[in-house]
């Protein structure tokens, strides 16, 4: 159980860059400034049902990724609402471009990573964001949000829309059950409490979320309670939520699709060492590099699926 | 667009006073770029007294032409510019560099009015000016673009890879509403372009990448205007200006020498450059003819 492509008997499974590429394509008709940059990924990205329906809003790039963020800013600061898509590798690389065009420049840029970490599959480790929330959480007025599944996607994207600041919203290709209930709410900057617990707190975000709820399932079957905590917003972070958190559970295991080095197990550490210091478990891909295989099966080979992650969960209690 | 004579002079007559608060800003700071500002600097004056349209008392004036300087090194040039302009006051102009002023080393959109993206990192406001000029196009009316668009890229700039990116997606996208303008004075730091990297055919290769391509002499006022006009009568694709132009040019000890490309000058041989334009401006001024403005 617990791979990430599988889908539940009866579980709403969509792929978060599916949810992504229908909110725009359905927000685009009442947000006359909604535009969207694209390098040549339409297809991966799912931007082609907004390029089909809105063509003379929808800019087709090249593959060349520089200029794509640099126009994105341009079309900004004179008043559009750009979402500029590649892979998250892609986009995140061109920092130099992110950090100057558009965080120095103070435009309103929705940079859209799609394909985040080794739950890509085949592809291999070049397509596979790992890096790239540790690159973007590091800028200045930059907010970074991973969504759980598609009801949260939409969510995030309409909250884009009239979110002052640069934003990077990380994408799935894989499927995502679903986490949040019909007619959820999303609240940019506030980490959502799927499961309640004593014993422990896991922390995820993005492709690990659902996951992360089935393995407390199988942990309370050992007699462990579990508190899953869901934090699409990796940047501002919800510290007052996970401090509680550490006060009430005393450890947190972080679980990630993404190097453990500045992503999420980074953030939550810095946010934690400050205000409510405890022990901390950073789980996700551990500094290496990522490699070709089945979706289901990387993410049982790092770790990643409900059974991975209540092994390293059970480990880190002892 | 000024075309009558008094107006050209009064371009001319007030160049000598940009160099000399463009130079004296640089040795206030006790560091900038005098080679590159110097040789951008007549076209930047070009710009904003009569080619865009603008309000100095109005920076955020949403049908304002937008002017992007992607070589933002030479922001002392615009600065300067921008001061006379009326977008902020001279008094400013020393105080670039220092903690707290609002001219920062490299231009920074957010902070310093009339400055429309931040740069500093080269091959980058290029690729934001495509997008100002897209959204431009998006704003059309019957009357035509909300607004055009200039920007300024340095030769040793031209080395960066997106511009050549930015080069291809413009004509794509058939921008007749942005203006590339290539100050081309033929040094970078670390020498002359030709030697680092050259670019050489550089009007051929802008023609390979379908730009409307025009050549001026970028100390010459009338030579300027003349190609911005030739830039506006260009339909369906954009104009790349090559602006032949000399580093340092106006103080005869800078002129085309590669050391003052990122060095300040001391306050004595600030003292010689303004004695220089100083000179210059009254024999300018009185004959109606310096070596300025008759554009060598």
């Amino acid at each position: 159980m617990g791979a990430p492509v599988k889908n539940e008997p009866g579980a709403t499974s969509v792929a978060s860059r599916d949810a992504f590429g229908d909110a725009i394509a359905r927000l685009g008709e009442t947000h006359p400034e909604l535009v969207v940059l694209e390098a040549d990924l339409s297809e991966s990205t799912r931007s082609k049902k907004f390029a089909k329906k809105f063509p003379e809003r929808f800019f087709q790039m090249g593959i060349a990724e520089a200029n794509m963020l640099g126009a994105a800013a341009g079309l900004s600061l004179a008043g559009k609402v750009p979402f500029c898509c590649s892979f998250a590798a892609f986009v995140s690389a061109r920092f130099d471009q992110v950090r100057m065009s558009i965080c120095y420049s103070a435009a309103n840029v929705r940079i859209v990573g799609s394909h985040a970490g080794v739950g890509i599959g085949e592809d291999g480790y070049s397509q596979m964001g790992l890096e790239d929330i540790a690159a973007m959480r590091s800028l200045p007025t930059m907010t970074v949000i991973q969504p759980a599944d598609d009801l949260e996607t939409a969510g995030a994207v309409e909250a884009l829309l009239t979110h002052k600041g640069p934003a990077f919203l990380r994408t799935t290709r894989q499927k995502l059950d679903r986490v949040n209930k019909e007619g959820y709410k999303f609240e940019l900057g506030k980490g959502v409490t799927l499961v309640d617990g004593k014993d422990l707190t896991i922390v995820a975000t993005g492709g690990t979320v659902g996951p992360a709820v089935k393995a407390a399932a199988l942990l309370a079957k050992d007699g462990v309670s579990v508190r899953v905590i869901n934090i699409h917003t990796i940047k501002p972070i919800d510290v007052a939520l996970l401090a509680k958190a550490a006060r009430e559970t005393k450890r947190i295991l972080t679980v990630e699709d993404h190097q453990i080095t500045g992503g999420l197990g980074g953030a939550v550490c810095e946010a934690l060492a400050e205000v409510e210091p405890v022990k901390i478990r950073r789980h996700g891909v551990l500094d290496v590099f990522g490699e070709s295989g089945t979706p289901e099966g990387l993410y049982k080979h790092f770790k990643l699926d409900a059974d991975g992650i209540a092994s390293v969960a059970r480990d880190f209690l002892g | 667009m000024p075309k009558d004579p008094e107006t050209l002079s009064s371009l001319k007559s007030r160049a000598f006073d940009l160099r000399i608060d463009n130079l004296t800003a640089i040795t206030a700071a006790a560091s900038g770029h005098p080679g590159g500002t110097l040789s951008a600097i007549d076209i930047m004056q070009a710009l904003f007294f009569g080619e865009m349209r603008h309000r100095p008392n109005e920076p955020h004036w949403p049908d304002r032409d937008r002017f992007v300087l992607s070589k933002g090194h030479a922001v002392p040039a615009l600065y300067t510019v921008l001061a006379h302009a009326g977008y902020f006051s001279r008094d400013l102009l020393p105080t670039l560099r220092r903690l707290g002023s609002p001219l920062q080393g490299h231009p920074a959109n957010f902070i310093t009015p009339g400055i429309e993206a931040s740069t500093g990192s080269l091959g980058q406001g290029f690729s934001v000016a495509i997008g100002m000029a897209l959204a431009s196009k998006l704003d059309r009316t019957k009357d035509g673009d909300r607004f055009r668009v200039y920007t300024m890229i340095g030769d040793g700039e031209s080395q960066e890879g997106q511009i050549w990116e930015a080069a291809m997606a413009a004509p794509k996208y058939g921008l007749d509403n942005l203006v590339v303008i290539l100050d081309h004075n033929k040094g970078q730091i670390d020498g002359f372009v030709d030697e680092v990297m050259s670019l050489n055919p550089i009007a051929d290769k802008w023609r390979a990448f379908n730009w409307h391509v025009v050549t001026c002499d970028g100390h010459d006022y009338a030579s300027i205007q003349a190609a911005f006009a030739e830039a506006r009568a260009t339909k369906g694709k954009p104009t790349f200006i090559l602006a032949e132009t000399i580093k340092g040019k106006g103080v005869s000890f800078m002129e085309g020498k590669i050391g003052w490309h990122g060095v300040a000058p001391t306050q004595a041989q600030l003292e010689d450059a303004v004695r220089e334009l100083r000179a210059a401006k009254v024999a300018y001024d009185t004959t109606g003819g310096g070596r300025l403005a008759e554009g060598n």
